[in-house]
């Protein structure tokens, strides 16, 4: 694997990480299938789009969180106050915000972003420009990608920081009890109901900012940007708790982190060993998904038809 | 004080499957009752707790707790004062969440800041010494999760979760049914030690004859719907096992069919 092999993995591992993080809070933590992240991921692409080419990058990023996150309160409204299937509710919710996603881009189903993007910002700032290339187009390169994992990882850092101190609060073990048992905390003094809602708000609002950040990474917005990210998501969650296990909130958290690089990475280097052709991704991650989930019952009827007596000599 | 007036539910109303489980129930619960409710299956025990916690609302009558009219109130809200346990030590506890963050939750639960830390020292110590009374060695594992702990841990801090911060009513639902009898005897142990000290206005579901008795100073025993007796003081005193099973055969003109009724004293 080589360098910038390595660190294109780890900037859109770490993107990605915001992404995955976000599904960790719907999928593990609130125990619900969440479809809305497609939705919501395109509507952060859309809104941080549409926000940077108007020349405020940083505004398109944290609207891109709000915008998510109002998406994923849409499911939530859906699920808990008018009873709809939560997967009929994600997918409700993901279906209308195409008609939602393709208006905030102006009724386009595409939108090229000028050169005002944070990366932008950051390179003149840092005086990576014309006269840097010049003068050495290596050094040159490399700035810039290690400018895009500084804000990557800043990121990703600052989110899991907010995440795990709001997962520690009183509000945040409400929504955590809701997820576990939520017949208790029905007949507990906990509204379960509003506690999902914002559990998926602030899970979609998650998804949103990866969306909003990535599209400013590649400059280019279009309305499918969404399509195949929540088994991404889902891949990189399954990932991490291989490597790290399942133990606490916190080290959920760090092993949507560290699954979403080794995903982006495995995958990086899969194609480039020609291993397997780029259209082939979606498949290979709903099968790494579908055989991750199907382990523990796999494991049990293993041990069960032992137990039953089958010994072979 | 807990007061039911006229309290009626009928489950699956206008269709073949009608059945009032609830006729026209009325109770005073005062102060320092602890009351032990007796009844055959079915006889609305369980719904009478339902109308009571909010789980769904009643069809008509007043439940009044303590001059407040909560027969509207949603159940997130009564649960607020009314602390609740059933006879499924799964339901009362997170089992992916620890022990000290299932009390914190059940602690100062309506006075919290949402966004203050959870768990918080102060808390401790006091968990600690309230789970050392169960001797069940709880105080030493607060960091392990709940769903580790057997049936009846899990129930003994259900019912810590319950009682931590006062309630104004507590409402057990055969709690000690699903436990092993050693077990069970010292959750119920427990129980009645912390009703008494909290004096907390308790009404506890039995399908022990004898334990009604002896348990709480007030029994009473529900009927297709409605309160067939309600005894207390000297009259319950005088009241032994088989003469509240004719009292019952009496009054209902057939036997008491509890199938897991037991008649030991
Ligand atoms: N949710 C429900 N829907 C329909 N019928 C119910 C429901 N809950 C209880 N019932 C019926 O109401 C009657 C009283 O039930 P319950 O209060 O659970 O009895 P118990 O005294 O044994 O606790 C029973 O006949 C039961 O079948
Ligand atoms: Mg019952």
């Amino acid at each position: 694997m080589s360098l910038t092999m390595f660190l294109g993995g780890l900037q859109e591992g770490l993107f990605y990480a915001l992404l995955a993080m976000g599904v960790y809070i719907s999928f593990r933590i609130l125990n619900t299938p969440d479809l809305t992240t497609e939705g919501s991921y395109t509507l952060g692409v859309a809104v941080s789009a549409v926000l940077t080419v108007a020349g405020h990058p940083v505004l398109g990023l944290l609207c891109a969180f709000l915008a998510g996150a109002m998406a994923g309160s849409v499911t939530g409204i859906l699920q808990t106050k008018v009873g709809i299937h939560p997967i009929l509710a994600g997918i409700l919710t993901m279906s209308g915000l195409y008609t939602v996603n393709t208006a905030v881009m102006g009724g386009k189903p595409d939108v090229t972003l000028t050169k005002t993007t944070i990366f932008n910002r950051l390179y003149e700032a840092f005086d990576i420009n014309l006269a840097a290339f010049n003068r050495d187009r290596q050094a040159f390169t490399m700035a810039k990608e290690i400018t895009v994992l500084i804000v990557a990882a800043v990121l990703a850092g600052a989110v899991l920081l907010l995440l795990v101190w709001f997962f520690r609060t009183h509000i945040g073990l409400c929504i955590r009890a809701t997820g576990n048992n939520e017949a208790m905390v029905r007949s507990s003094s906990i509204n379960a109901g509003g506690m999902k809602i914002l559990g998926l708000a602030i899970a979609n609002g998650c998804t949103g900012l990866a969306g909003g950040v990535m599209t400013q990474s590649g400059g280019f917005a279009t309305i499918s940007n969404g399509a195949g990210v929540l088994v991404v998501g889902l891949a990189s969650v399954i990932i991490g708790e291989v490597i790290v296990g399942k133990r606490s909130v916190t080290l959920g958290f760090i092993s949507a982190i560290l699954g979403s690089v080794m995903y982006q990475c495995l995958i990086r280097l899969a194609t480039s060993m020609n291993v397997f052709p780029a259209y082939y991704l979606k498949l290979i991650s709903a099968v790494i998904v579908a055989a991750a989930l199907a382990l523990p019952a796999v494991r049990e009827n293993l041990q069960r038809s032992r137990k039953g007596g089958r010994r072979h000599a | 004080m807990l007061e039911i007036r006229n309290l009626c539910k009928t489950f699956a109303k206008g269709t073949v499957n009608e059945h009032a489980a609830l006729r026209s129930v009325s109770l005073t619960v005062a102060d320092d009752d602890f009351i032990t409710i007796l009844g055959s299956n079915g006889a609305g025990k369980s719904t009478l707790f339902g109308a009571i916690a909010g789980t769904f609302y009643a069809d008509e009558g007043e439940i009044i707790l303590d001059g407040r009219d909560i027969s509207n109130l949603p159940e997130h809200k009564r649960a607020r004062v009314i602390g609740t346990l059933f006879q499924d030590p799964m339901k009362g506890t997170a089992p992916g969440m620890t022990i000290e963050e299932n009390l914190s939750l059940a602690c100062n639960q309506s006075s919290r800041f949402p966004l203050a830390r959870a768990v918080q020292k102060r808390d401790l110590a006091k968990f600690r010494e309230n789970l050392a009374r169960f001797e069940m060695g709880l105080e030493d594992r607060m960091k392990m999760k709940v769903g580790l702990l057997s049936g009846g841990q899990r129930q003994a801090l259900t019912l810590l979760m319950a009682t931590i911060a006062k309630p104004h009513l507590l409402l057990l639902d055969e709690h000690t049914a699903a436990l092993d009898p050693a077990t069970a005897e010292k959750v119920m142990g427990i129980t009645v030690k912390i009703v008494k000290e909290q004096r907390i206005p308790t009404m506890m579901i039995t399908h022990n004859m004898g334990q009604a008795l002896s348990v709480g100073n007030r029994t009473i025993m529900m009927d297709a719907g409605q309160v067939i007796l309600d005894i207390s003081g000297q009259e319950r005193q005088m009241m032994t096992v088989p003469k509240l099973m004719t009292m019952y055969s009496g009054a209902r003109g057939k036997e008491l069919d509890n199938d897991r009724m037991l008649l030991s004293q």
